[in-house]
């Protein structure tokens, strides 16, 4: 099912919690809305899912407007993020429950009903426990039940609130591959918020990055890994480096090589002097030789060399903080870094934005 | 993040916010709002706002003079000086002794502490007229306790005495079950950081136990001392209810409906509205507070 | 705190008091709670059972006696459903939505704890009596409310008002509207919600407060000594019957009949620390 998200406003008092916000999600694509607490991704979820409501602004299931269809009529399988499992009943009776308040017109009957809740229960593999209580089962139990919840009104969109947030590792790794083949084999369209970078990377199809309530950057988990749109994508996913340079006429100097600065909306940059930032991933960072054109001269402050890559702590004149870089453990042992050491180093990529259009 | 400063987001203030457009409630997907708060109003204002407003309505009856001489009349202002010295005695009392049943409660084991801890709550469950006879018979000169006090010359039913015993016993509960959940809650480790620091047992008690149940304790004193103040059935069978001495205002308004004297009784019971209404604002701001600092912790 | 209890073990001087502080403490606080109202309690049932059992049959089952147990049972019988359902709907406004307004509802729904039952009785008879603000009309229509049956039921009403309201509202809060929306998400109507969700985990801080509030209805004195004109073996619940009979003089009967209601205070008491003990986690929200 396609799903559109069309100009969302919502407000809350004072406070907005999505500023016109637009999104198209295809059919059978799993979605990740990734953002920091408080960027609105939960409540946009929970809008998509009809238990929130817009302010201005439509969302569309198939080109038709949700919006006069209430939460019940919806058919999206809900997961909360604290699973809302009904506490005076069984693992059965919960999954059954979607099946059992059915007008009795178009109810099952009961045996039928029982069996898809074992049908179900055993793809995700809780049959054996269909007479236990929310309370008697593990975290990662529970998540399962809310699931196979969920799944039982036979939903046309699964939304999931912060999956496995409440999780430990082990099991959140476990459950997020296993979620992966589920999505897959019931061809369903979903979406799931997490604050988790790792998560969002590893398991959707397509993150959207929110912030603040609009969305910074949509696009495959390498899209918004390898080229960040903004600043703030640039180091709300994975490690970077930030340093402060003078943007002279559009362009930076930066360790030899000269690179344009951009504009995340486009606009183009002030002519002039400006202050800027130039972001540098970690593992980007080369070391080169002495004679190399395009180089810095550095100092190694301080090695962490456990693991299958180096970390390798440097101070550059003329930057009060220490930069970092990372390079694997055959080129680490190759170079035979030591603290106290001088290098030279080099930026394979760089990009540069201007300090004012910073943040947001 | 490595070797940057924090992620550079302006804070909130810095986005042009849009102005709030005033709703009467946030939009839900649970049905019902209409129709349950619709019932609460109604039933709220036939009930309790309504009749009290009559009870505004009736007292205006009178002329200002009237009624400034019906709410100041000497029996009138007997009555009060008795109904707040026994509230404010009786709730001195509880204070004491509740923060001490609670501390025991809470800090000792002893046989039947369940028991005695069920047994707080029987001034509440106890029909107040069934409090009443059972503390006059007992406090009477013939009673069990008030034989024992009678020949060291002490009186207690039928004099004032005796109010300030009735209201204990409806207040005791007050305290003890405000300050026991703030001392369970109270951390060991304040205490024995207090005590690595050198402090005595007394020193503990007074500079770390005692400033936390304070608040606690207080609202249990003040909630004690409204209901003290408008309590009727346990007080007047062991008051003796003599005019000037053993009257309380709730008698008082009792003794004015049968004389037939309703915009008479209607000024006394609108004074001690106001003065409940009084009272209940520092109620309210004491535990507003009491809770603000459990969630503290 | 999931930090665990201290060591007993772990008792220092400076930590503890003394044993013979503590047995002094707790001395004190037992002969406080001995004096104050484990006597007062034996005071009821010896003074009942001094002229011997058979005198405290007779007077309870004197058909006076026996009008005002009816009574009592009326009053309770309309006024505790009546708050029950009061008190389901106003908790479910004030603890499933947000609106503006909500504390002040909350202080004015509180209001009946904090007024005076001789006033609770007086408003009534300002309103509806003889000389009320709606006595002529009702005397016009013939319809009789103070010092008959419907101002008692009203007085009760007023007292016991908040009891059921007061316990659901945090529990309903705490519990919080995750339950109910998940039940909506999945098809479920209003009333299936509610019946199915909501009612379920409430039912066993509904069955305290209307705990509290039966006792409460059963045992009203001042509010309903107002309105009710004590014309025996009619307007007398059992409250007033014992008041009458103490006047009289008749100790072996008044108390008679207030060991009926000690006893229903003591039950009380009971299934309410029962309740507490059973299901400690479900009412952890209710202040006690």
């Amino acid at each position: 099912m396609v799903i559109e998200v069309n100009q969302i406003t919502k407000r809350f008092d004072a406070f907005t919690a999505l500023k016109g916000l637009s999104l198209q999600v295809r059919p059978g694509e799993l979605v990740a809305l990734l953002g920091p607490s408080g960027s609105g991704k939960t409540t946009l979820l929970r809008i998509i899912a009809g238990l929130e409501f817009a302010d201005e602004g439509r969302i569309l299931f198939d080109g038709a407007d949700a919006g006069e269809r209430h939460v019940g009529e919806r058919r999206v399988g809900f997961v909360f993020q604290h699973y809302a499992l009904f506490r005076h009943m069984t693992v059965l009776e919960n999954v059954a429950f979607g099946l059992r308040v059915v007008p009795r017109e178009r109810r099952l009957s009961n045996h039928d009903i029982e069996k898809r809740v074992h049908t179900l229960l055993s793809l995700v593999q809780l049959d054996q426990l269909s007479g236990r209580y929310p309370s008697q089962l593990s975290g990662g139990q529970r998540q399962r039940v809310a699931l196979a919840r969920a799944l039982a009104i036979e939903p046309r969109v699964l939304l999931l609130d912060e999956p496995f947030g409440a999780l430990d590792a082990k099991v959140r790794k476990e459950l997020r591959r296993w979620l992966r083949r589920l999505h897959d084999e019931m061809g369903l369209t979903s979406i799931f918020v997490t604050h988790d970078q790792e998560e969002a990377l590893e398991l959707a199809d397509r993150v959207v990055v929110m912030n603040h309530g609009a969305i910074e950057q949509v696009g495959t988990p390498e899209e918004v890994y390898n080229s960040p749109a903004t600043p703030f994508v640039y180091e709300f996913l994975g490690n970077v480096n930030r340093l402060d340079c003078k943007i002279k006429d559009g362009a930076v100097g930066l360790w030899g090589s000269k690179i344009k600065a951009e504009t995340q909306d486009g606009r183009p940059v002030p002519s002039g002097e400006v202050a800027g930032y130039a972001y540098v991933r970690p593992h980007d960072i080369e070391f080169v030789e002495g004679g190399h054109a395009l180089a810095e001269p550095a100092i190694v402050r301080h090695v962490a060399a456990a693991g299958p890559t180096a970390r390798i702590e440097l101070a550059l004149e003329g930057h009060s903080n220490l930069i970092e870089a990372e390079l694997p453990r055959q080129r680490y042992l190759e170079l035979g870094l030591k603290s106290g050491q001088s290098v030279m180093i080099a930026a394979r990529a760089a990009r540069v934005f201007p300090a004012t259009f910073d943040g947001n | 993040m490595v070797a940057s400063t924090a992620i550079a987001v302006p804070p909130l203030g810095e986005y042009p916010q849009p102005r709030a457009r005033f709703r009467w409630r946030e939009p839900s997907v649970l049905p019902g709002f209409g129709l349950t708060l619709g019932f609460t109003l109604t039933y709220l204002s036939l009930i309790v706002l309504l009749p009290l407003a009559a009870l505004v309505l009736k007292s205006l009856e009178l002329s200002w003079d009237q009624m400034w001489e019906a709410a100041t009349s000497a029996r009138a202002l007997a009555a009060y000086r008795l109904s707040f010295g026994a509230a404010l005695l009786a709730g001195i009392v509880n204070l004491f002794f509740g923060v001490l049943v609670a501390w025991v409660l809470v800090r000792y084991h002893f046989p039947f502490k369940r028991l005695i801890d069920g047994l707080v709550d029987l001034p509440f469950a106890l029909p107040t007229a069934v409090a009443g006879i059972a503390l006059a018979t007992l406090y009477a000169p013939n009673g069990w306790v008030g034989s024992l006090l009678d020949p060291l010359g002490i009186k207690v039913a039928y004099t004032p005495s005796g109010v300030v015993i009735a209201l204990i016993f409806i207040g005791l509960p007050f305290v003890v079950r405000t300050v026991q959940p703030v001392l369970q809650d109270l951390n060991k480790d304040v205490e024995e950081a207090a005590a690595s620091l050198g402090a005595g047992r007394w020193q503990t008690f007074r500079r770390i136990i005692f400033p936390s149940i304070m608040p606690a304790a207080l609202t249990g004193f003040a909630l004690a001392f409204a209901r003290a103040l408008g309590e009727y059935g346990s007080v007047i069978f062991i008051a003796g209810n003599l005019p000037m001495k053993s009257e309380i205002a709730p008698l008082l308004i009792i003794i004015k409906l049968e004389q037939y004297d309703y915009a008479g009784a209607a000024t006394i019971g609108v004074t001690m509205l106001i003065v409940s209404f009084l009272l209940l604002l520092p109620i309210n701001i004491l535990q507003r507070w009491t809770r603000q600092r459990a969630g503290e912790n | 705190m999931a930090l665990g209890k201290p060591r007993k073990e772990a008792r220092v001087a400076s930590l503890t008091e003394s044993p013979a502080m503590r047995a002094g403490l707790i001395g004190l606080a037992l002969v406080f709670i001995l004096a104050f109202i484990v006597l007062p309690l034996l005071a009821v049932f010896t003074e009942a059972l001094r002229n011997g059992f058979g005198a405290y049959l007779t007077a309870i089952e004197d058909p006076v006696a026996l009008a005002a147990v009816k009574l009592t049972f009326i009053a309770a019988g309309i006024s505790v459903p009546l708050n029950l359902v009061f008190g389901i709907a106003a908790s479910w406004a004030i603890a499933k939505f947000d609106f503006r307004g909500k504390s002040v509802l909350i202080t004015f729904i509180d209001l009946p704890f904090s007024v005076s039952p001789v006033i609770a009785g007086l408003i009534y008879m300002l309103l509806f009596g003889a000389q009320g603000l709606m006595g002529p009309f009702l005397q016009s229509m013939d319809v009789q409310i103070i010092f008959a049956v419907p101002g008692i039921v009203l007085a009760t009403i007023f007292v016991t008002f908040p009891f059921v309201a007061r316990e659901l509202i945090p529990l309903m809060q705490e519990q919080g509207t995750e339950e109910e929306e998940a039940a909506r998400s999945l098809g479920a109507s209003g009333w299936q919600t509610f019946w199915r969700v909501t009612l379920p985990n409430i039912k066993w801080g509904l069955l305290y407060g209307v705990l509290l509030c039966n006792a409460r209805a059963m045992g009203e004195f001042g509010a309903v000594s107002v309105v009710s004109g004590h014309i025996r073996g009619m307007t007398n619940t059992m409250p007033l019957h014992v008041e009458i009979l103490y006047n009289e003089y008749n100790m072996v009967a008044a108390f008679a009949v207030a060991s009926l209601l000690a006893s229903l205070a003591v039950v009380t008491l009971i299934a309410k620390g029962i309740l507490e003990w059973r299901y400690e986690h479900e009412l952890a929200a209710i202040p006690r």
